[in-house]
């Protein structure tokens, strides 16, 4: 990859047609007329394709569930646009240039309606986003309701009233999305190289939408640069792509580019919480009532649908805290704007960003210490396994250690002291978060939310070749994490082999038999774990062979450092490569039942368990400009057993980057009219190397029995302690000054506007920010 | 994001690219660094029917001392100003060079011109601001001659400027040279255009200050000029309370938000401290 020499989408070389949408420029309206003439005229142009001329395939993504209100996806638009940016039709030509040549002269007569921008917009427009929802709300769910919350509020001694909210943020991943569809005529498929996190869901909804059958489809997946969630749905210009390679029988192929990507990819985290929480005297949460809603955008994205924000939301909320008494409502509103798909953290940013503000603002009410008050509340290790009134079970965690530890760290690093100086005019905070997250969500927990397409368990299979080497697939889909590296581990453990003598092999639908892909924390508990299983099997086979060998019970043989060697006699030894070369070569001198397919299969569906961590920051703020710079940065995180500490740490860096970004730079914003104003990378900050500080990283392990590797799932941990971690060092560091921020992001003039206009540079030059 | 389609020239002079401009017609733009008109071209918010390549120009690469004034030749690179060591340029116009850091990052400084710059008029622009600063004139050739834009007239409107279609400009004369200068200004992330930015020089004539310029970007179209700031300035002893009057003055003229008048008065503090600090350092 460094070399190079990796291959992504685009790097792959076809003669193919490249596609360009033209899209609607309104964010809301009736489509009166399409004119694609001049454009179809135009030099290099195959055709364009209107969703007629496609025969308007959908894609609908729906919960099984009284309170959810379906709606279908056209994957162009016909008779409605419902965003800004919404593909309205296809040009095909021969290159990309031409192609958006020709898009430009695609004539589209819109009668443009009342955007719907806020969800209170839902309630002023007389043409309703969906017709199917008249006021908006697409799916609607009191998730919890405690008969006595109210009598219990009524009674205690603290009960805060708060509202916080979210901007809308985008994946952006380095690679933006892209595809090229072939035909295979020999095969009788299409063949669908993409850039995803779920090959074999790609399959699936686009064989739904051209009625194919699934093995017609074939999906391969090269390198990928990136997902962070973007890419675990379809998307409807790559089911075009395919629907016009299908119909054309030609390569046809489709980069998106950044302006396309942050207008017109699925955006998320754009939620509001009305929350009360109860407390006593001595600072124990006895209640907590969570309002929350989100706003999902114009359409249910397949296939995990809009439920997947709220629904999360509300049954996770808790966290580590007992919070006693718990209601919580989850709505769904429809808008004018892109649709929403999971981004990395799902809900859990927002949820812990709720939960740690309670904290710091309980503290603040009672004369409490806010780190006094966190342990109080927190789950200790003498409640696990301890069940909440979410009736989620928390199997063992180090929420207290972690916490305590966080504390010491930040002590040690002497915060405190640095807090204190004012010398160069900046004022300075500190921020200390405690939180754990559900990670590796298996179907016992996912079928819950009520999805006809329930994810959760993953299958893999190892074959060993003639040379002692193996190859694993896997339904998961690495896709900058490593995978090829800490399953490589994985397996070669299990077989005494090296990790260079094992190859994952991944993203192609027609070799690895099935699987749900790379979200949620998920693949190396899950993936990991059904690789461990098939690799079981396989050294069950390799140990039988060697056992008859050597004229002793299988069990008794123990495969390490490339040899099958007798336990009590380990000059009785075979190299394991001559073992797969007699396996497959001298067939007939073994008598053990299947010798000849040295091969293991397996698979692993576990509930889902929770990692935790304790963040902390500490920012500079310049009260002359506004700045803030979050200098130093400490995580403590747990996530059992860690198998590759590089990679772990790697993903714990970039989660905290990305969180940084959600508290002080990204948003997706929009004017009155509905149109994105912050669609290129001058306008949508992303922060870059000069905006992060270095990571300072501790683990503690806690194992886990729920998982193969006693590895819980750690791939967004990062992203969702930072953006509170942060947002609580800014406010600790304006503390005395105005009302505490409860909204990311929290921009320059925001800062300025809490301390007041009149307040200007102290006497010493601040330091600039680089 | 790809440019609409145009037609490419090479030139290799400045008469040539001039003579190439009129031929085209109104539709023909020049390229140097490209590092405002490709973007822009690619977001298609410019569709040039043809590009005019000033690349191989390299005998407008040149930074000069005549007398009093700094002659910057128009394919100066952003990396030339920030990296010369030139006394021709610190005598005077020191600014200039610690003033190029805030432009972008350093792949864009190593490709950006000088003249690009001025041509692009962007009235937030590090080179506007100190071409406004240092009262320069705009050297501008064509067929029918050269002539000496000045900088008083030169913006017009939103990334307007005042050249004829055909005029190329050639070099960026810097004048009125002063011994204490600096620019300052902020963006949320490095290498971003400026929110806001202001820029200074003043001479100190037996402790004070005389001859004060004062600009202000990103808060118009146009580098905006605080004349205001030389009166008041003019006489006075450099202080933190002198320096604050000064923002006062600055924020009045500036005609923009609440935020931005906060930035102003920030700004405006701080790059009158480090003209002060940066020349007693250059000194020490």
């Amino acid at each position: 990859m460094l070399r190079g020499e990796g291959t992504f989408v685009d790097d792959i070389h076809r003669d193919a047609l490249h596609v360009a949408f033209v899209r609607s420029p309104v964010a809301s309206g009736w489509v009166r007329e399409i004119d694609t003439a001049e454009a179809a005229a135009m030099p290099g142009v195959v055709g364009v394709f209107t969703g007629a001329d496609l025969g308007h395939p959908t894609l609908t993504a729906v919960l099984d569930r009284p309170e959810f209100v379906p709606t279908a996806m056209p994957m162009l638009a016909a008779d409605k646009v419902r965003f800004a940016g919404e593909p309205v039709a296809a040009v095909l030509a021969e290159s990309r240039y031409a192609a958006e040549d020709a898009a430009e002269a695609v004539w589209i007569e819109i009668e443009e309606l009342p955007a719907v921008v806020d969800i209170e917009d839902n309630a002023r427009v007389e043409v309703p986003v969906h017709d199917v929802a008249e006021d908006g709300v697409l799916l609607d769910l009191q998730m919890f309701l405690d008969p006595d919350l109210e009598t219990t509020m009524s009674q205690a001694a603290l009960v805060l009233d708060e509202q916080f909210s979210f901007g809308r943020v985008a994946a952006s991943p380095m690679e933006a999305r892209a595809c090229l569809v072939e035909w295979a005529p020999r095969d009788e498929q299409i063949v669908v190289h993409i850039s995803t996190q779920i090959p074999h869901q790609v399959r699936s909804g686009i064989a739904q939408a051209l009625r194919l059958p699934e093995r017609c489809v074939r999906v391969v997946v090269p390198d990928v640069g990136g997902g962070f969630g973007v890419k675990t749905v379809l998307g409807r210009e790559e089911v075009v792509v395919a629907a016009l390679a299908h119909k054309l029988r030609r390569a046809v192929r489709w980069t998106e580019d950044r302006q396309e990507h942050l207008m017109a990819a699925f955006h998320g985290h754009e939620q509001r919480f009305h929350v009360r929480a109860a407390f006593d005297s001595t600072g124990s949460m006895l209640a907590l009532d969570a309002d929350i809603r989100v706003n999902v955008g114009a359409y249910s994205a397949y296939p995990f649908s809009l439920g997947v924000e709220p629904l999360m939301a509300a049954s996770e909320m808790p966290g580590v805290y007992k919070v006693g008494k718990y209601s919580a409502r989850g709505r769904g509103y429809a808008s004018n704007k892109a649709p929403t798909a999971p981004y990395r953290g799902v809900s859990r940013p927002q949820i812990v960003f709720v939960m740690e503000r309670l904290m710091d603002k309980a503290a603040a009410a009672l004369g409490l210490d806010r780190i006094d008050i966190r342990l109080r509340n927190t789950i200790a290790d003498t409640d696990f396994p301890y069940t909440g009134p979410n009736f989620v079970t928390y199997e063992p965690g180090s929420y207290v250690e972690a916490l305590q530890r966080c504390v010491t760290e930040v002590e040690r690093a002497g915060w405190a002291t640095r807090k204190q100086d004012a010398t160069d005019g900046l004022l300075r905070g500190i921020g200390i978060i405690n939180f754990s997250e559900r990670t590796a969500f298996g179907t016992s927990v996912m079928g819950m939310r009520k999805m006809p397409m329930t994810p959760g368990f993953e299958v893999a299979h190892v074959r060993m070749d003639p040379t002692g080497h193996v190859t694993l697939t896997s339904g998961t889909l690495g896709h900058g994490q490593g995978h090829e590296t800490s399953f490589a581990q994985v397996v070669a453990d299990r077989l005494g082999l090296t990790p260079d003598q094992v190859k994952l092999r991944q993203g192609d639908t027609d070799l690895a038999a099935f699987g749900w892909g790379t979200w949620g924390s998920r693949s190396l508990v899950v993936g990991g774990g059904a690789a461990a299983r098939a690799a079981d099997e396989l050294a069950g086979k390799l140990r039988a062979i060697a056992g008859e060998i050597f004229g002793v019970e299988p069990h008794r043989i123990v495969l390490a450092d490339g040899l099958a060697s007798v336990d009590d006699k380990p000059e009785a030894n075979v190299e394991i490569a001559a073992l797969a070369a007699f396996a497959h070569f001298q067939s007939h001198q073994v008598n053990v039942n299947d010798s000849q397919l040295l091969e293991g299969r397996g698979s692993f569906d576990p509930p889902g368990m929770f990692s935790n961590a304790a963040h902390a920051a500490f920012v500079e703020v310049d009260p002359g400009t506004g700045g803030v710079r979050v200098t130093d940065y400490i995580v403590v995180e747990d996530c059992g057993v860690v198998v590759n500490p590089l990679i772990v740490d790697g993903q714990v860096r970039g989660g905290v980057a990305q969180g940084i970004a959600a508290a002080l730079y990204e948003e997706i914003s929009f004017s009155p009219e509905g149109q994105p104003l912050s669609v290129n990378f001058m306008d949508y900050l992303v922060p870059t190397a000069c905006e992060i500080p270095k990571v300072q990283i501790h683990h503690l392990q806690t194992p886990t029995d729920l998982s193969v590797l006693g590895a819980k799932g750690m791939g967004e941990g990062g992203t969702i302690g930072a953006p509170v971690a942060v947002a609580t060092a800014v406010n600790d560091a304006l503390a005395g000054h105005g009302q505490d921020f409860d909204r990311i992001p929290i921009l320059p003039e925001h800062i300025v506007e809490r301390l007041g206009a009149a307040r200007i540079a102290g006497p010493a030059e601040a330091k600039e920010a680089r | 994001m790809k440019p609409p389609p145009f037609e490419f020239h090479r030139a290799h002079s400045a008469l040539e690219a001039s003579r190439l401009l009129a031929e085209l017609g109104e539709n023909a733009k020049l390229i140097a660094g490209g590092q405002s008109l490709v973007p822009m071209m690619n977001f298609r918010l410019a569709h040039p029917a043809a590009l005019v390549d000033i690349n191989a120009l390299s005998d407008l690469d040149y930074i000069r001392r005549e007398g009093d004034v700094l002659a910057v030749g128009a394919l100066t690179r952003h990396r030339t100003v920030e990296t010369s060591r030139d006394a021709a340029v610190h005598d005077g116009f020191g600014v200039l060079p610690r003033a190029a850091r805030w432009i972008g990052h350093r792949p864009i400084r190593t490709r950006g011109t000088v003249g690009g710059s001025l041509a692009h008029a962007d009235g937030a622009a590090e080179w506007c601001m100190l071409a406004r600063l240092f009262d320069a004139q705009i050297r501008l050739l064509s067929t029918r001659g050269e002539r000496l834009a000045s900088i008083d007239t030169w913006f017009q409107g939103f990334l307007g400027n005042d050249a004829e279609p055909d005029e190329v400009v050639t070099e960026v004369r810097f004048r009125r040279p002063r011994a204490f200068g600096a620019l300052s200004e902020f963006a949320q992330r490095a290498g971003d255009f400026a929110a806001a930015a202001a820029a200074v020089a003043f001479d100190l004539e037996q402790g004070r200050v005389t001859r004060l310029g004062l600009v202000l970007g990103g808060v118009s179209t146009e580098p905006l000029l605080v004349e205001e700031a030389a009166e008041l300035a003019d006489g006075e002893s450099p202080s933190d309370s002198l320096f604050r009057r000064v923002a006062e003055v600055a924020v009045a003229a500036a005609d923009t938000d609440t935020y931005r008048r906060h930035l102003i008065s920030t700004l405006v503090q701080r790059a009158l401290r480090e003209a002060l600090a940066a020349e007693e350092t250059s000194r020490g």
